[in-house]
């Protein structure tokens, strides 16, 4: 009888409206630029489909050790972060202690800091002659050289990347009835075996989720193996040639087909996996998980596991924070002496780049969320044809690394102007900004389909029997219902376009137009610029911090306004 | 508050979501100031057409008349149609005053007006006390009032009710019911209410449709539905009923003959209306069946037949016998009393049917 029903909003036009600007953008930022990347790995000279550049690219060692090397550190750092998160998840959502506090703190530590930053300043304390190694050398005599080639790479993305899973993870075990815990402890199941009978695979298409993204993400990270001067890896090979050789040689291409099928298959891998296990078992009335104390022992050891994570987690923050002040720092466990003059070089030469990295993620945040909202909208509310489609387009997004996205534009916007101007668009800053906002709109896409997916139809259908038009029920009812979602997908947006580096490193042409991510990067060159990059990586951090404070706050008088509005 | 009274017409709607037909050719009237069910069981299409009168629903075909004008075609907001949604969707984002205030600022009443209607509906659902609190903070009943407030609030032309009492639990349902009679009467509305109980039906509404697989079955009063069913499943859905399939043989002056198969031939007094001969299904209440001790003198105006007690279920004011005659089952109710013994299942009885209230249905 509650048929599906015809739902308002299909009539008039301002769904095809949206449905056309969504799918041009779409098209023309994410479609058109990867489509001629991957056309590109297999044309030859004259226009004739080839496959004689992957031959070539597998031909030369260096292409076939970098592929191995790249697949073998997101492979170890997909395990290593699950080492870090599955306790730490299972730690938050079984017990009640108050270490669970921190671990919500941990799990946004490491992304407020770009890994390749991070990179610099974990040189500095696990290095080679690094604080540790030095105290470890004195002390007992021996070394551990953690920071070391690929090895060092896995190490710095694991510390970064595993907040994926432990957040993922979290949500999926929040979801559980705690009657499945409860019949299979009236069943006779107990402990350990708990865990891995029940527990565990009632969690797993939330570990999966974020898994699968952390193996995308290391796999096409570019950052990091750049800083740490790790080259023998896809990405940096990859831009390396392109910076290098010129946007014309098919060997980049080739990188960036390889990088893109490879995400697609892991993310593909994974869905494929989770297909029809939607375990959200949690029922209306239903409780979650029984938590329960911790015995002595047991705390002990939580809160061992917890500090020690904790410590490596907020190295790269106190190496960067003492890198920032350092006169001089090397062969030494702390600073030898401490100054203020990188933040005055800072300030006096990268003010621009603190305001270039607002207005860039602002702008892109922005542009996310409206996407997002409009797409979620159409999806959920409307009965469009090809609407699903906007879903799959902007999802897809997810699985095309920066530097792929940023080697298309350069190549589709070759020569294109911006519109009544002589400006040449792969000149200006237009680029970097769409970039962040179409990379990083599965996110927001993600977090308002959940906020809409939450508030129920008939919210809205009140609405218009009460006489209210469509615009004034998105605007009173929807919009203020989904504010949180939205603003989770605004913040999330933000924060992750502020750190990116691989794009931008490809299409900040000039100095002026570039964000902090590419100053931090630019300083960190040179040893002399270390120290004004790590007070720039500080900055960083504190703009990302103060963003999402700033827009949270935003939003809460928005929401506020709203109410006040109708107390009339 | 005292609104005006306005009539509903349905003529021949019908709404097919693709191949699936929801509502067919529905046609329906209702009265001006008329608390009005519609009643059927899941999947009738009961709701979709009080989401149809919403305008949340649109219909292929027929005209949906309101007052005479027919509102096809107007979208929801401008239909000033008021609805109750089942899980009253109230907005969590606002306070109860803000939820009932909602539809008059969207109308652009002036402050003074705002505060003064919304004060005086508060008061009339008895929420006076309560108009800054958050939706969450309320019970169902509350929560249940408060979805009534809003929408008479904006003086609606009719008032829909999906489900109003399925989400309360039984005590307050019977206590909502009446609250939601007297709200109905004081204010005159039109009132039409989409429900699965038969009961509740029965106790609030003036008068009632009955859907099935989307066909209007029948349109009447509580006790016209009970008493003079239309076909098979208006009498099995509004109450309970026995129906003996069988067929007519013979119309032979005040008497005719019913054969029964399995059961026999029976002679019963011949209708006003005497039905056709052929195929039918006679259709009589558990109630208007006495059972009674195989050797027991018995009343001749009855009608009797022998059997064999199945089932009995004890339900304080009476008690249900399933008895097998021949070879088919038939329900009997028998009012109960301190110290009247019951029937064991396996034990030989004879159920005498009262002929006059045995209905002939041809559907």
């Amino acid at each position: 009888m509650q048929a599906a029903a015809l739902r308002p909003g299909t009539a008039g036009p301002g769904p095809w409206i949206a449905f056309g600007l969504i799918l041009a953008f779409l098209l023309l930022f994410l479609i058109l630029p990867v489509g001629t990347v991957i056309y590109t790995a297999f044309v030859n000279e004259v226009g004739g489909l080839t496959l004689g550049h992957f031959a070539n690219f597998f031909g030369q060692g260096v292409f076939r050790e970098s592929f191995f090397n790249s697949l073998w550190v997101a492979l170890a750092t997909t395990f290593f972060a699950s080492v870090i998160a599955v306790p730490l998840a299972y730690l938050t959502v079984r017990f009640e202690f108050r270490g669970a506090l921190l671990i919500q703190t941990l799990g946004v530590l490491p992304l407020i800091m770009p890994p390749f930053v991070g990179a610099v300043a974990l040189q500095l304390i696990f290095g080679r002659s690094g604080s540790v190694n030095l105290l470890l050398d004195d002390w007992l005599g021996f070394t551990i050289p953690i920071m070391d080639g690929l090895v060092g790479v896995t190490f710095v993305e694991s510390i970064h990347y595993f907040p994926f899973i432990l957040l993922n993870l979290v949500a999926a075990m929040r979801n559980i009835d705690g009657a499945m815990e409860e019949s299979a402890l009236n069943l006779g199941a107990r402990g350990w075996r708990l865990f891995r009978r029940v527990i565990f695979p009632l969690a797993m298409p939330g570990y999966l989720a974020g898994a699968a993204l952390v193996f995308v993400k290391v796999f096409d990270d570019l950052g990091t193996p750049l800083v740490m001067g790790v080259t023998n890896m896809l990405a940096p090979q990859a831009y390396l040639r392109i910076t290098s050789v010129g946007v014309d040689d098919p060997l980049g291409y080739v990188i960036s087909v390889i990088m893109i099928a490879f995400s697609i298959l892991a993310l593909w891998l994974a869905a494929r996996v989770m297909k029809g296990k939607d375990y959200a078992t949690l029922q209306k009335g239903g409780s979650a998980l029984q938590k329960r104390r911790l015995t002595a022992w047991e705390s002990a050891l939580a809160y061992g596991w917890i500090v020690l994570i904790l410590l490596v987690t907020l190295a790269p923050h106190i190496g960067i924070l003492l890198m920032s002040f350092a006169k001089v720092w090397s062969f030494s466990v702390l600073p030898d002496a401490y100054t203020l003059e990188h933040y005055v070089t800072v300030f006096a030469d990268a003010n621009h780049m603190i305001g270039n990295t607002l207005l860039y993620c602002l702008l892109a945040a922005g542009l996310d969320v409206v996407i997002g909202t409009a797409i979620a909208y159409l999806i959920l509310r409307t009965q469009l044809p090809a609407r699903r489609w906007l879903d799959y387009l902007a999802s897809a997004a997810l699985a095309i690394p920066g530097l792929v996205l940023a080697i298309g534009y350069l190549r589709l916007f070759k020569g294109v102007q911006l519109p009544f101007t002589e400006t040449p668009l792969v000149g200006t800053w237009v680029l970097i900004m769409l970039a962040y906002a179409v990379r990083r709109l599965p996110y927001a896409l993600r977090s308002c389909m959940a906020a809409l997916q939450q508030v129920h139809v008939s919210l809205e259908e009140a609405a218009q029997s009460l006489g209210a038009t469509r615009l004034s029920t998105i605007r009173r009812v929807m919009v203020p219902l989904m504010a949180g979602g939205i603003l989770a997908g605004f913040v999330t947006s933000f924060i992750t376009a502020a750190v990116e580096l691989s794009a931008t490193l490809l299409l900040a042409s000039t100095e002026s137009q570039a964000p902090m991510s590419y100053g931090i990067y630019l300083y960190m060159q040179s040893i002399s610029g270390r120290g004004p990059g790590a007070a720039l990586g500080v900055l960083a951090v504190v703009v990302v911090g103060l963003g999402t404070y700033l827009s949270h706050r935003f939003v809460e008088r928005s929401r506020a306004t709203v109410q006040a509005k109708q107390e009339g | 508050m005292h609104l005006n009274k306005v009539s509903l017409e349905a003529r021949h709607i019908s709404l097919s979501y693709g191949s699936t037909e929801v509502l067919r050719d529905v046609n329906l009237k209702i009265e001006p100031g008329e608390f009005f069910a519609l009643l059927g069981p899941s999947g009738s299409g009961k709701s979709t057409l009080l989401r149809l009168i919403a305008g949340f629903n649109q219909h292929q075909r027929g005209e949906l008349l309101v007052d005479g004008q027919d509102i096809t075609g107007t979208p929801p907001h401008a239909r000033n149609v008021g609805m109750v949604f089942q899980n009253y969707a109230l907005w969590p984002h606002m306070t109860v005053w803000d939820n009932v205030a909602f539809g008059l600022v969207e109308r652009r009443e002036t402050k003074d007006a705002i505060r003064r209607k919304v004060s005086a509906v508060l008061e009339l659902v008895g929420l006076a006390a309560y108009a800054q609190r958050r939706p969450g903070q309320l019970s169902g009943g509350q929560q249940q009032r408060v979805a009534l407030a809003r929408t008479v609030v904006i003086e609606p032309k009719l008032l829909l009710l999906d489900e109003p009492l399925s989400n309360l639990d039984k005590q307050l349902r019977v206590q909502m019911r009446e609250e939601l009679k007297n709200l109905q009467r004081k204010l005159g509305l039109t009132t039409i209410f989409v429900t699965h109980d038969q009961e509740e039906a029965m106790t609030t509404a003036d008068r009632m449709a009955v859907l099935d697989k989307g066909i209007l079955q029948q349109v009447g009063s509580a006790a016209g539905l009970y008493d003079f069913p239309v076909n098979r499943f208006v009498a099995g859905f509004v109450g309970t009923a026995n129906l003996l399939e069988g067929e007519v043989t013979a119309v032979d002056g005040e008497m005719l003959t019913f054969r029964a198969p399995g059961v026999g031939d029976l002679t019963l007094p011949r209708p006003e209306v005497p039905p056709a001969l052929g195929a039918m299904a006679l259709a009589f209440r558990p109630h208007q069946v006495s059972i009674r001790v195989c050797d027991e003198q018995v009343d001749a105006s009855r009608l009797w037949l022998s059997g064999r007690v199945e089932s009995a279920e004890f339900l304080g004011e009476f008690s249900r016998y399933r008895v097998r005659v021949g070879e088919v089952a038939m329900v009997s109710d028998q009012p109960h009393y301190a110290g009247l013994a019951m029937f064991a299942p396996g034990a030989e009885v004879r159920l005498g049917i009262e002929p006059t209230q045995v209905r002939f249905l041809d559907r």
